[in-house]
């Protein structure tokens, strides 16, 4: 009865849900931008932190596993290590500022009738303009000592897309939960942490003992350094297993990471 | 046809809503939430297409949760709050800006916010710029922007919005009087178009102007909702002798 269409002429009829009929490319485009500038608008360097930072970390773990605890088996070892570098760094960025996204955003949140789920998902997508900086500047340096372009190039765009895909389910989740739960932030930041060693870096994923192989293919980060080794250094396709894992954890976060966000998402304005 | 309708609404807060560390997440699970504050108490209200309404009352009265519920930015915890059509809702001085980014990006980002496509700030962009009178000052980042200049520039984009109803929160506060009297000229011809203006006000005068019926709020409650002139007479009325003595009891 409430929502009962009008007889017959044009004036909308009463809902209980407001739409928003926005313009979600616009949206999008443009949350990503603001995050961009407000980054690096005050900044002397600018995007050049973005290629810095990777780099400097790169020459550090070289320095030490390399020369000083000597490992020498690895091929090109610097670019290994970047390869594990640059999924880990997006990963950690991505979902620290996918946690923080909606209590950061607390005045958009409370007075703007903007959907929800764009504000994380802006926050994710926003990271991607630093990864993609960091590709160009991984593929360069493979290229730069003496690797070749191959056609398994092309697989980078998917499994890119698809740990993309994962970042952005489990930043609804941790979002929506970092509103009620304020400590959500350092819980993730402590996992960043520990997840730094769990991801073959610095270490080659042979060096891992058999009986932990599976699980570590299950971790959509260390699954996605394993395919890129593969891409990169031996010129081969990812493994059908590896991909196949990847895929089904980065879709089942995001159907997860959905539904937990729109279960969630009425609540946010009374609570931040 | 309503253009907004209320039904036996009511808002409940708990006490303690801050932010909330695990161990106090734990302890309100152990015991329940004794206190729970009712920001709104079945508020029935009805407003028609075209209507202009103020909301009046003390702080803390429920007149911007009522504008939240209106503009779909919170639930109510009983009752239905049903709108017809968009919602352009003007809350608070400058939210949804940055004050890194210059007025023609908070423009773009605040536009997009509303759902504004970009096709339609290509249209209107001149003509909200025109209309915040902000001239070059547009290039400049927010940060050097007087109070004023903000709520020229929120107000101009939320009414280029064209939405079917207007949610506004004590805006015109802090403009000069010739940014007062551009908006009310604006808003007077926007519910001529038949569109809604819902707002709550602290000015008598802009109340006057700008309304035709109003609706006093006294502790969630509605006290006298009808034309203007009564329930502002009922409002003064009653809160002269109430503030006076407000000052002696501190």
């Amino acid at each position: 009865m409430a929502t009962a269409p009008s007889a017959s002429n044009s004036r909308p009829a009463l809902s209980t849900r407001p739409a928003w009929n926005g313009d979600y490319v616009f949206l999008f485009e443009n949350l990503i931008l603001k995050d961009f500038r407000i980054r690096y608008r005050n900044m002397s360097l600018g995007l050049l932190w973005s290629v810095v930072n990777p780099l400097v970390m790169m020459a550090v773990l070289t320095f030490v596993f390399g020369k000083v605890m000597g490992n020498t088996s690895t091929r090109n070892f610097p670019v290994s290590v970047l390869c594990g570098l640059v999924p880990f760094n997006f990963f950690a960025g991505a979902l620290i500022s996918g946690t923080n996204s909606i209590v950061d955003n607390a005045g958009l949140i409370k007075r703007m009738p903007v959907p929800r789920a764009t504000v994380p998902l802006a926050a994710v997508l926003s990271n991607v303009t630093h990864l993609l900086i960091q590709i160009v500047l991984l593929l360069a340096l493979a290229l730069a000592t003496g690797e070749q372009w191959n056609i398994h190039w092309l697989w980078l765009p998917f499994i890119w897309g698809l740990e993309i895909v994962f970042l952005c389910g489990l930043s609804l989740i941790t979002s929506a939960v970092n509103v009620f739960v304020r400590d959500t932030r350092y819980v993730v930041e402590s996992f960043n942490t520990v997840l730094f060693w769990l991801v073959p870096i610095f270490y080659a994923f042979d060096s891992i003992p058999e009986q932990y192989r599976e699980i570590y293919q299950l971790n959509p980060v260390a699954a996605l350094v394993m395919a890129m080794r593969n891409v990169v250094l031996e010129a081969q396709a990812p493994a059908p297993s590896l991909l196949w894992k990847l895929a089904a954890v980065s879709l089942t976060s995001f159907a997860i990471g959905w539904v937990v966000f729109d279960s969630q998402k009425r609540k946010f304005t009374d609570h931040i | 046809m309503p253009a907004v309708r209320f039904t036996n609404v009511s808002k409940l807060y708990p006490h303690h809503s801050g932010p909330m560390l695990l161990r106090d997440r734990i302890v309100s699970k152990i015991r329940k939430p004794k206190h729970m504050f009712a920001a709104l108490q079945n508020v029935t209200l009805e407003i028609e297409r075209g209507e202009g309404i103020a909301l009046v009352g003390h702080n803390g009265a429920g007149k911007s949760t009522m504008l939240s519920l209106t503009a779909g930015l919170t639930n109510a915890t009983s009752g239905l709050v049903e709108v017809a059509g968009s919602v352009a809702p003007l809350l608070e001085l400058g939210s949804g800006f940055h004050p890194d980014l210059t007025g023609e990006e908070n423009i773009r980002i605040n536009a997009s916010l509303m759902g504004m496509s970009r096709r339609d700030l290509k249209r209107k962009y001149d003509s909200i710029v025109e209309f915040s009178g902000l001239g070059d000052f547009i290039r400049e980042p927010l940060r050097t922007y007087s109070s004023g200049m903000v709520m020229r520039l929120g107000f101009s984009v939320a009414i280029s919005m064209e939405p079917d109803v207007l949610v506004a929160d004590e805006i015109l506060g802090v403009g000069d009087r010739a940014f007062f009297d551009q908006c009310l000229k604006r808003m007077l011809e926007f519910r001529e178009q038949g569109k809604t203006i819902l707002f709550a006000s602290h000015s008598p005068t802009l109340v006057t102007m700008l309304s035709d019926r109003a609706v006093w709020l006294h502790h969630g409650r509605v006290m006298i909702a009808g034309p203007t002139e009564e329930v502002l007479n009922a409002y003064g009325a009653a809160n002269l002798p109430k503030e006076a003595a407000g000052v002696s009891a501190g």
